[in-house]
């Protein structure tokens, strides 16, 4: 089987649109809430998310005839787990104000639903390599809608994008006002609200 | 392998054992090998919070490793709380550090006081306060800066530096902080506490 054959192909960019994880499937909601008050926090966690399903994906896609089935979520968990706390230490190791900023959610991540849906529902039944592409494919749809939402929540609500000041001063002295309710994680669900709504108007298509 | 019986009692048990011990090997690899360098981000860490109260903010690691060389003269162990004297534009201040209770779990702190008993700065800290709420007490440096210049000893001598939800006397109470009034009430207890322990001495 070639590399990117049209059924590879299709496994990547389905999850970027039609499957797409929190558009299509709404998982994940939770902590893309949660991390998305800023644009520096909403990406690491979003390249977080997109290696650590990658490398569940194609782990438990390596040994899925080896698991026993009767404790496959308990392996799946594990190694999972075991990704999530590798990819915390690595954090706290070389970004640490991004980790103390995501705090508890890389944690969370382990009961992320995107990662469970995915390793069951793929990577127990498909080979390493189209596993690992619906891993990136899944954690980029997740890191996109962080993305979106976190650029327009740091703009909107403190003036800046990844720290510098995009909206000038001269904007605050004619009596503009940054939007406060934009770092509460209620506008992150009602914007992530939004992005479904967009999507679902001019991007979906049934199958 | 296909003849393998993989849900017989036995398999399972050596599979979940084989599978513990890989990751707790890995676990453990991951964790000595980063060990050094999170230390050292928590050290810079609780310099630059050190440096926040003494309302020293927006530095970047070397730098504020620079100006913490150059501020802070001396670390002392009082009765279990630790004391930073430090100078700042020739003027002679103490950096108390403090430890307690918030809501959800641990909160810390730091309050820079000078040679008149009054505060300088402060700066605190939490593990798991509500955002938007309880997390303010870290993130608002308005509400920090609501300490600078309250007296910590009232005419008799007693701990008098207080957050409370209704200020009656200005000169030593801090309005606390609005919708997270047991968080509020933890900083409170914690300042109050640490301070005993070093009025003991």
């Amino acid at each position: 089987m070639a590399l990117f054959s049209k059924q590879n192909k299709e496994v990547f960019t389905n999850p970027l649109n039609l499957d797409h994880p929190i558009l299509g499937q709404v998982l994940g909601i939770c902590s893309a809430l949660a991390v998305t008050a800023q644009l520096k926090p909403a990406i690491v966690m979003g390249l977080a998310v997109t290696v650590i399903t990658a490398f569940s994906n194609t782990i438990i896609s390596i040994i899925r005839n080896t698991i026993p089935n009767r404790i496959r979520i308990v392996v799946q968990l594990v190694v999972v787990a075991a990704l999530v706390t590798i990819v915390s230490q690595i954090l706290k190791a070389f970004a640490y104000d991004v980790s103390v900023q995501l705090s508890v959610y890389v944690g969370l991540i382990i009961t992320n639903c995107i990662l469970m849906g995915r390793l069951e529902a793929f990577a127990m039944q498909n080979k390493p390599w189209p596993s690992f592409l619906d891993g990136v494919g899944n954690g980029l749809g997740y890191a996109m809608i962080l993305v979106i939402v976190g650029a327009v929540r740091e703009l909107l609500g403190r003036g800046s994008l990844l720290g510098f000041q995009i909206i000038p001063d001269a904007c605050y002295d004619f009596g503009y006002v940054n939007n406060g309710m934009m770092t509460m994680p209620a506008m992150a669900l009602i914007l992530v609200g939004c992005v479904i709504w967009v999507h679902r108007a001019y991007f979906y298509k049934e199958k | 392998m296909a003849k393998l019986n993989t849900n017989s009692n036995a398999y399972i048990i050596i599979y979940s054992a084989v599978l513990v011990v890989i990751v707790a090997f890995l676990l453990a690899f991951v964790y000595q090998a980063l060990k050094p360098m999170q230390d050292a981000n928590v050290a810079l860490d609780v310099k630059k919070q050190i440096l926040y109260s003494l309302n020293i903010r927006n530095l970047d690691g070397a730098e504020a490793e620079a100006k913490y060389a150059d501020v802070v003269k001396e670390e002392k162990d009082i009765n279990g709380v630790k004391l930073y004297s430090c100078q700042v534009d020739d003027q002679q201040i103490v950096v108390v550090t403090l430890k307690g209770m918030g809501l959800w779990g641990g909160i810390s702190g730091y309050l820079a006081i000078d040679t008149d008993d009054k505060v300088y700065g402060a700066y605190f800290n939490h593990e798991s306060e509500t955002a938007g709420l309880g997390a303010e007490i870290k993130d608002s440096q308005e509400w920090q800066e609501k300490f600078i210049g309250k007296k910590i000893f009232d005419a008799d001598g007693n701990i008098a530096l207080s957050v409370v939800k209704k200020v009656e006397d200005p000169e030593t109470q801090v309005d606390c902080v609005t919708g997270a009034t047991l968080t509020s009430n933890g900083v409170d207890a914690m300042i109050k506490d640490c301070l005993k322990k070093l009025k003991e001495e």
